[in-house]
């Protein structure tokens, strides 16, 4: 099996965000906005040092 | 005088002897939380987020031996590698099976392999936390 990049990142950030989300929060409304909002922070944080090290290589 | 508790308690309260909240013992829920991913989150009758734990660990550990990365043996000498053994175990049977089964690979050949080394770390530690959060529902410790 092989995955892009991207996707792997995506997945990373998709299961490891239901497991923070659950156990990080008690009511079942904010484990859901803890979730995404770790989810944005995995995906945003990858894509943000993405264009630091392209950045720092041109 | 003694005054009766009512559980379950809030997290934050002191000098509060903590008992079970659901009648599961907390080290019962650490414990099966830890063999079996969402297994203490079931026991406690949170179906739903067991099934989500299960699912979410189960997945990373599949894809991480998929991608062929590596499954950490405890006696390499290593420092780093007796880390990933420590990361690796905390997926409790899912590593038993993959070291009875021969899963992963040894040495990590190709780039996406050292992806699915870090899935398997860390669905372990992922399952560690989610056992410990069982204890603390089973506790009372955590509200709900």
């Amino acid at each position: 099996m092989t995955i892009s990049q991207f996707s792997a990142v995506l997945l990373f950030s998709l299961f490891t965000s239901v497991v923070f989300g659950i156990t990080q929060r008690a009511e079942p409304r904010m484990m859901v906005r803890f979730g995404a909002f770790c989810f944005v922070l995995f995906v945003g944080g990858t894509i943000a040092a993405s264009w630091v090290m392209w950045l720092i290589k041109h | 005088m003694a005054t009766k508790i009512n559980y379950p308690l809030v997290a934050g309260d002191k000098g509060l002897v903590e008992t079970p909240a659901s009648g599961i013992s907390p080290t019962v829920a650490l414990i099966a939380g830890w063999l079996v991913p969402g297994a203490g989150h079931l026991l406690l009758g949170k179906w739903i987020r067991a099934a989500l734990l299960t699912v979410s660990i189960l997945c990373m550990f599949a894809i991480g031996i998929a991608l062929k990365g590596k499954v950490y043996l405890p006696n390499t000498g290593e420092p780093l590698d007796i880390l990933g053994f420590a990361g690796d175990l905390g997926s409790g049977v899912l590593y038993g099976l993959a070291r009875l089964m021969g899963w992963g690979q040894a040495p990590v050949l190709v780039a996406v392999a050292d992806y699915g080394t870090k899935f398997i770390v860390v669905a372990g530690l992922l399952n560690i936390v989610a056992a410990v959060d069982a204890h603390s529902l089973a506790s009372g410790r955590k509200r709900s």
